[in-house]
């Protein structure tokens, strides 16, 4: 992390005993040893699975033209493979939800974190983490039941299963991720950070603005990155909300009419395809690509956060 | 006395009628297991044809050429009726259109018919539900509805038809949304929803769905499900195919949201 310049952090000198090897009883050796294993095969489990969805996926840029794949209709049954109404999908909801979600999962954070008094945020913090525990088919029940029917009146729109109800909730579903990681980050901002601004003669507000928040901003991308891939990740709450209706959306509006997400997509009909068919060898494909545009976001993110260590360590020396 | 395994196989549609009659076979003759997969009517007439299975389950008659077929490969099928499968029109309990021809629904649901007011209704958008693709349901809308049951027609489901991965997420919808119609198997219909009549031209009649117009031929959106056997079923396979016309696996029937072929 960011923080390595800490003299409080207690981790270098935990993670320092097992790495001087040599003079490690027994059991040092071992727990050391099953880390290592732990970690490897976290990569080894990335990378098989990555193996299995080129393995599966691949035959269905064989067996389907690609002029197929990019066009607008999904009607798999009758062999219209047309995958730009998934991808609009998921995109307009993921990007939806992480737009609702980091403004205010960051307000959020800043307020437990740096605003309330300490018995306010014992409160407040377990709060915040039951939400994290909360399964993702109740929120898509409340979602469909009661949701639902309260957006299709206060939107007027014909139905309530809309592109916008997946984006609420799933915001809500992401929302306890990036608060957590958020106030984590602006925990281990240095007190000594504030005690500057204030002597600076800087208001509280201007120390949380100007110091503390940009202190922690990589570990804010961090938490828009796992909050975006909570979000495109999510399968059932979307699956129950959103109408599923493969359709392309032709202007802005549109996230108040149904869509069709990749993971609902292949939630819904990986059950019934016939193995081996081209139905689900294209189901795979929309793994793949699943697979591919949260890799890309991962590998945006690390580059972003990486930069701004690199400068921000440059700026403490 | 030795352990039997009867070979059942086909419609999917049925698949889940099938594993729930052989659960409840097994508490009834524990020495006979029934074997029960999927794969579509073909597949399991097919394999009645090679000689694979015991009994096939088809959610349509079967074809001329595939009688042909048995007749060269030396077997009589032998055709059996075991439930019906109707499908209910439902819309929101307020909804004022009591009637529609499935010409109509074909309209609504391949996207040519948007408003509620071009077939008798009020001025309101309709939002058209249908199961997923993957449902035996969705596949005989598809064919007798949205195509009226001609199999040259290639029209499909307009794209802003909304797909539901269950029956409660089409009843939960319909249930609130004045807009909403759906479709789902006559058993999962309830009180708190509205049926519409269904007929075959604008004139009439139209018939309500229920138990006694599904056996009497009458509702348009219903067909029978079949199970064949290789000749006249003899033995355990005979017991079994008795068993299920009788009145304690027809309740099973209903409870799967099929329609019994006798009350």
């Amino acid at each position: 992390m960011a923080h390595s310049d800490q003299p409080l952090s207690p981790t270098p000198q935990l993670s320092a005993a097992p790495g001087s090897g040599k003079r490690g009883t027994l059991a040092e050796t071992l727990i050391s040893r099953a880390i290592q294993v732990t970690g490897i095969s976290t990569v080894v489990l990335v990378l098989l699975i990555f193996v299995f969805l080129i393995r599966e996926g691949l035959p269905a840029f064989v067996q389907v033209p690609l002029a197929d794949l990019l066009s607008a209709r999904w009607y798999p049954i009758e062999d219209y493979f047309g995958l730009l109404p998934l991808i609009a999908g998921s995109l307009i909801i993921t990007v939806g939800a992480a737009v609702i979600a980091l403004p205010l999962g960051v307000a959020t954070a800043i307020f437990i974190a740096e605003i309330v008094p300490d018995w306010v945020r014992d409160i407040l913090k377990p709060m915040v983490e039951i939400l994290a525990g909360i399964p993702s088919v109740v929120i898509g029940f409340v979602g469909m039941l009661v949701i639902v029917p309260l957006f299709r009146v206060a939107f007027d729109t014909p139905t309530g299963l809309t592109a916008f109800t997946g984006i609420v909730l799933l915001a809500w579903m992401a929302l306890p991720t990036v608060v957590s990681v958020v106030e984590d980050v602006l925990d281990t901002v240095p007190r000594t950070y504030r005690d500057a601004g204030l002597a600076l003669g800087m208001t509280r507000w201007q120390t949380i603005a100007k110091i503390v928040v940009p202190a922690g901003k990589s570990g804010i991308l961090t938490a828009l990155m796992l909050g975006v891939g909570r979000a495109i990740g999510e399968t059932m709450t979307v699956m129950m909300v959103t109408g599923n209706a493969p359709r392309i959306p032709s202007g802005p509006l549109d996230i108040f009419r149904p869509a069709r997400t990749m993971t609902a997509t292949i939630a819904a009909e990986m059950g019934e395809v016939a193995q081996g068919s081209t139905h689900y060898h294209v189901l795979f494909a929309v793994g793949l690509t699943l697979f591919v545009i949260t890799f890309a976001i991962n590998l945006a993110a690390a580059a972003v956060v990486f930069r701004r260590t690199k400068r921000a360590e440059r700026m403490l020396s | 006395m030795a352990q039997m395994t009867i070979q059942n196989k086909g419609s999917d549609t049925i698949v889940n009628l099938a594993l729930a009659w052989a659960e409840r076979y097994q508490t009834v003759r524990p020495e006979v297991s029934i074997a029960v997969t999927g794969g579509g009517s073909g597949t399991g007439i097919a394999s009645i044809i090679n000689g694979t299975v015991d009994i096939a389950n088809a959610s349509r008659a079967i074809k001329p050429e595939e009688i042909q077929a048995a007749h060269a490969a030396g077997i009589e099928p032998t055709e059996f009726v075991i439930a019906r499968d109707a499908i209910a029109i439902i819309v929101h309990p307020s909804n004022p259109v009591d009637t529609l021809t499935l010409q109509q629904l074909s309209d609504i649901y391949s996207g040519k018919v948007r408003n509620w007011q071009e077939v008798g209704g009020e001025d309101r958008p309709i939002v058209a539900l249908s199961r997923e693709t993957n449902s035996g349901t969705h596949v005989y809308f598809l064919e007798a509805v949205v195509r009226l049951g001609d199999s040259d027609d290639r029209t499909l489901f307009s794209p802003d038809v909304l797909l539901l991965p269950s029956s409660e997420g089409i009843g939960a919808e319909v249930r609130q949304n004045p807009n909403a119609i759906g479709y789902d198997g006559l058993g999962y219909v309830t009180n708190d929803m509205k049926t519409v009549a269904v007929g075959l031209s604008p004139g009439g009649p139209f018939w309500e769905p229920s138990a006694s117009t599904v056996n009497a031929e009458e509702y348009p959106i219903s067909r029978d499900l079949y199970m064949y056997t290789a000749g006249q079923p003899t033995g355990t396979i005979k017991e079994y195919l008795d068993w299920i016309l009788q009145p304690e696996a027809q309740r099973i029937v209903r409870d799967l949201g099929f329609v019994p072929i006798s009350e």
